[in-house]
């Protein structure tokens, strides 16, 4: 999966952590001693790392702010299936190996079962509650009614994601992009078919 | 009332396939309200899911999206032995831990597979619950195991059962003398095929909510079978079924893995009457693959005899079949039935191992035997030096048990061979298997199949009208994915001249009208005539107050149009809704379906082609084509069929060229209990599919002239895979999967000679 713009490895430095409060994400109301417990620091290559218990982050979910105590340890679909009852991402395999978690981060897609709330700082997140504009569906949504490109529907939101994602940067995808594009998502019913045909459709007609 | 303890009740709640499976003709013959000839205008077009906005949304609300307040996380505790004797289970520092309100043993006796559950926890949330586990404290007895059935066959391998061996006999079928038939035969071969288990992995893991309400439960279930679940958990936990209501909106994949209770059901309801609270139990993907059920290895040895002019005179077969602790699957069936032959004779076998427990999966032992059976029909074929659709087209029945049993009530496989060997242009194959030359080969096969599929005499559907002019159709089914929900709307829209998005459709509630476990392709054709005979009779009823209002006989008023009219004068109308409003209060139409006539029997087909192409360098197969045509009698939302017959040909290529277990003879463990090691298709392996339907209406079976298609587009899909590699290489690769490796070997031996 393409994780786009969100650097690899990035870590929340101490100062970085000050630099974000400073520039107002975290409101300066809330005592600092109230959103991070910082228990200790370790030692990298790139210098003091801090280790929290729990930490607030700051993150934008279809479009709206959050700003949430998060654990180290806790997953980013968690978050939105636990904590913000955004159930369209599903708990499939939780071990980023069926894409039926997948989100948009900062456009692109991830396996939000692997993505650690904590490191989604200040990124825009996009969830299945998020693709249609107030009463219209996208276009891919259409097109997957249109098609019948499900059964289940378990895995749908999965692959409507990552559907738009691929149009996005490949508004007219052949056969083969299309399947390659879809390579990181599993539909146990079996009804890709079904679902190459609604993106081919949403590509000739629609806007995504 | 005898109280069943959970092994039992499971076992039981999947021994309705057997019975299924052995008697169609059963039922006693009750005349059914409609005509199953009639025309129609919305059945068996392109209807659009009703729920489709949901699904695309994702708010469709799955058992695992489910919160109730206060509600606990449960959490099972399982066996890391393939065989243990518990000598003890120390649950206090579990259930001193904060945030954990029950530890509560589920396992007192024996552990007969490794992942067999020991105890569970109920806790404020995950993260509590799993360290409970943790602090369990089991003692075990280790004892010896054996885990796969070549180990389990040899003598002295340790015994897994102690009332009965490993290798055990089970009921064969015999019908005239095959000595004889192999004495008469021109050619005679033998040849033995090999399946592997194959695990369900449903998108959506086993997963189920209870709360108690004083003595009531409600459960939440992922389930394909609310009213089963209820009835066997009443027996488990000894209380009325009355008291207990089961319900499933929505659900993530089943395949028969969901079908009759399901011990996580059990855990959630016994933890909540623990608490006294709501207690969700969600198994994890290792569960799913070590628990819920699997679909039974098979050894099939075939043997056949032949005469130079097609004629089939005997056919043999000896099975090997392992379902884990629990038995395996009976895949004679397309031998007995499909091909004419006067001679069969079938012994069969179960084989024990220290795995889980099977479970029906889409098509038990008709995709295993299928893939046997329609290879060795090829086989055969080839042996004379005809062409495999001549050698089916010669061996056609119209009667069951291979021409000498009972007429079928309608049978369109003779066009599904038709259409099918056009659609894919049989003449392009190898007229010899093999013949091509070069690294890339192209190969063309076929495979026909059979399945029940007449649905279940005795569901019940209800029809609700309302004075303000809307509709429910009401039936305890449960939509798994294959558009029930919309299947019920199409029907009762089309008779009462209304459209689909106008019905109301309620179902996957265990307090509605009885329908059966959506399994074995029984819902439509069980469901479907139950809402039209409810439907019927509303129209009737509402006929009768339209006469008056259109001042004609209710003889000659007709529903269309969201109107009712004049027949021969369409232009005396009064609108749908201004008829409803003369009710004064709601009414409620009872339907039901009703019994099938005795003395034919009633059985879905289907034929599948296939092209694959074979890389002779790296062993691997592409599927390049298939195309899948179906008698299923009248379809009734063909946008919805063609998904069934997409997702079946799929799944078959999964099978047969991806998925197995495997197991560990030194640990008793399963290796690949995840989706990135337990290899099923994806979008990368996906050839272009064509579903068709040969669409003939079953006079016989209801009044509507519909079957099941449940299992029958995953019968032949594997098979046809087999077949298609056989004529591009010209050897047959007679095990599944069927990995680059066995290809490579299989083309290795064949340079040789062998």
């Amino acid at each position: 999966m393409n994780e786009g713009k969100v650097k690899k490895g990035k870590s929340f430095t101490r100062r970085d952590f000050l630099k974000g409060f400073g520039s107002g994400t975290l409101g300066a109301a809330l005592a600092p001693k109230l959103l991070a417990q910082k228990a200790e620091s370790i030692q990298t290559q790139s210098g003091e790392v801090p280790v929290y218990s729990r930490k607030q982050v700051k993150l934008t979910i279809n479009g709206k702010d959050f700003n949430l105590v998060v654990e180290p340890q806790e997953t980013l679909l968690d978050i939105l299936r636990d904590k913000l009852n955004l159930t369209g991402a599903k708990k499939m395999c939780d071990r980023g190996e069926c894409g039926g978690c997948t989100v948009l981060l900062d456009g692109n897609p991830i396996y939000s079962c692997m993505y650690l709330a904590i490191r989604a700082e200040g990124a825009n997140i996009t969830t299945i509650e998020g693709v249609a504009q107030k009463d219209k569906l996208h276009p891919l949504q259409q097109a997957f009614i249109d098609n019948d490109a499900y059964q289940c529907g378990f895995c749908t939101p999965g692959f409507l994601l990552v559907s738009t994602a691929l149009l996005k940067k490949n508004p007219h995808p052949t056969l083969d992009q299309i399947k390659e594009g879809l390579s990181g998502n599993l539909c146990r019913c079996g009804n890709f078919a079904k679902i190459y045909q609604a993106i081919d459709q949403a590509a000739k007609t629609g806007r995504p | 009332m005898a109280k069943k303890d959970l092994k039992h009740a499971m076992e039981e709640s999947n021994l309705w396939y057997d019975a299924f499976a052995s008697d169609q003709t059963r039922h006693t013959p009750e005349g059914s309200s409609g005509n199953p000839d009639e025309k129609f205008r919305i059945i068996g077009q392109y209807t659009k899911r009703i729920d489709g906005e949901k699904i695309v949304t994702g708010s469709a609300p799955y058992t695992q999206d489910i919160k109730l307040r206060g509600m606990l996380i449960g959490k099972i505790l399982r066996s890391p032995h393939a065989k243990a004797e518990i000598l003890s289970i120390g649950l206090g520092a579990a259930q001193d831990l904060p945030g954990v309100k029950a530890a509560i043993p589920m396992n007192r006796g024996n552990i007969m597979y490794a992942g067999q559950m020991v105890a569970a926890v109920a806790a404020i949330d995950e993260k509590a619950a799993e360290r409970a586990l943790d602090l369990i404290n089991v003692e075990y007895k280790p004892m010896p195991f054996v885990v796969t059935e070549e180990r389990a066959k040899q003598d002295g391998a340790p015994q897994v059962h102690d009332d009965r061996p490993n290798v055990e006999e089970r009921r064969g079928y015999s019908r005239g003398d095959v000595e004889d038939g192999f004495a008469k035969a021109d050619v005679v071969i033998e040849r033995t095929y090999k399946t592997a288990v194959e695990i369900h992995q449903t998108a959506e893991t086993h997963s189920s909510i209870a709360k108690w309400q004083g003595e009531r439960l409600t459960v939440w279930d992922s389930t394909q079978a609310i009213h089963a679940v209820r009835d066997d958990l009443a027996q488990v936990l000894q209380i009325p079924a009355s008291h207990i209501t089961v319900i499933k909106h929505y659900m993530g994949g089943g395949f028969g893995s969901k079908l009759g209770l399901s011990e996580q059901t059990v855990v959630a309801a016994m933890l909540a009457r623990e608490t006294g609270m709501p207690v969700k139990v969600m198994l994890s993907r290792k569960d799913n693959s070590l628990c819920v059920g699997n679909r039974p290895s098979t050894l099939q040895t075939y043997k056949g005899g032949v005469k130079k002019d097609g004629t089939i005179t005997a056919l043999g077969l000896l099975s090997y079949t392992s379902g884990g602790i629990r038995g395996g699957d009976r895949c004679s069936e397309p031998l007995i039935d499909v091909h004419k032959c006067d001679n069969v004779k079938v012994e069969d076998y179960n084989i024990y191992t220290n795995t889980g427990a099977s479970r029906p999966t889409r098509a038990p032992g008709l995709t295993q035997g299928t893939f046997g059976c329609e290879g060795f029909i090829d086989e055969l074929a080839h042996a004379i030096g005809m062409d495999p659709l001549e050698f089916r087209k010669k061996n056609y029945t119209t009667k069951n048990r291979g021409g000498t049993g009972i007429p079928y009530s309608s049978k369109g496989l003779d066009k599904a061979y038709e259409i099918g060997a056009k659609e894919i242009g049989w003449e392009k194959r190898n007229k010899v298997p093999g013949g091509g030359t070069g690294r890339f080969r192209r190969g063309i096969g076929m495979a026909a199949g059979i399945w029940w599929g007449a649905g279940s005499p005795g569901t019940q559907a209800d029809v609700k009208l309302h004075p303000d002019g809307s509709v429910e159709a009401i039936c305890g089914t449960q939509d798994i994915g294959c558009g029930t929900r919309t299947h019920m709307a199409v029907v009762a829209a089309e008779t009462l001249g209304l459209e689909p998005p106008d019905i109301t459709v309620r179902l996957g509630n265990s307090d509605y009208p009885w329908a059966p476990v959506s399994g074995g392709s029984l819902t439509t054709p069980s469901v479907a005539p139950a809402v039209r005979d409810a439907a019927l009779k509303a129209a009737e009823y509402l006929k009768d107050m339209a006469a008056s209002k259109l001042k004609v006989p209710a003889s000659s008023v007709v529903c269309q149009n969201r109107k009712f009219a004049e027949k021969e004068n369409p232009e005396n109308t009064v609108p749908f809704k201004e008829v409803l409003r003369e009710l004064s209060h709601e009414m409620v139409f009872h339907g039901e379906r009703k019994g099938l006539p005795d003395g034919y029997a009633y059985n879905t087909f289907g034929a599948h082609f296939a092209e694959v192409e074979v890389d002779t360098v790296t062993g691997k197969i592409k599927v390049i084509k298939v195309v899948a045509v179906h008698d299923s009698g009248r379809i009734m939302n063909k946008q919805t069929a063609e998904s069934q017959v997409v997702g079946g040909v799929t799944q078959g290529l999964s099978t047969a060229l991806f998925e197995q277990r495997i197991m560990d003879d030194t640990t008793g463990r399963m290796v690949n209990p995840n989706l990135r090691d337990y290899k099923i298709a994806t979008s990368m392996d996906i050839p272009e599919i064509v579903p068709i339907f040969v669409d003939i209406v079953d006079p016989l079976i209801n009044n509507l002239g519909t079957k099941g298609l449940g299992e029958p587009p995953r019968i032949p899909s594997s098979a046809v895979i087999g077949n298609a590699v056989y004529n591009a290489i010209g050897v047959h690769i007679r095990e599944i999967p069927m990995t680059p490796d066995k290809v490579l070997r299989a083309l290795k031996e064949k340079e040789a000679g062998r």
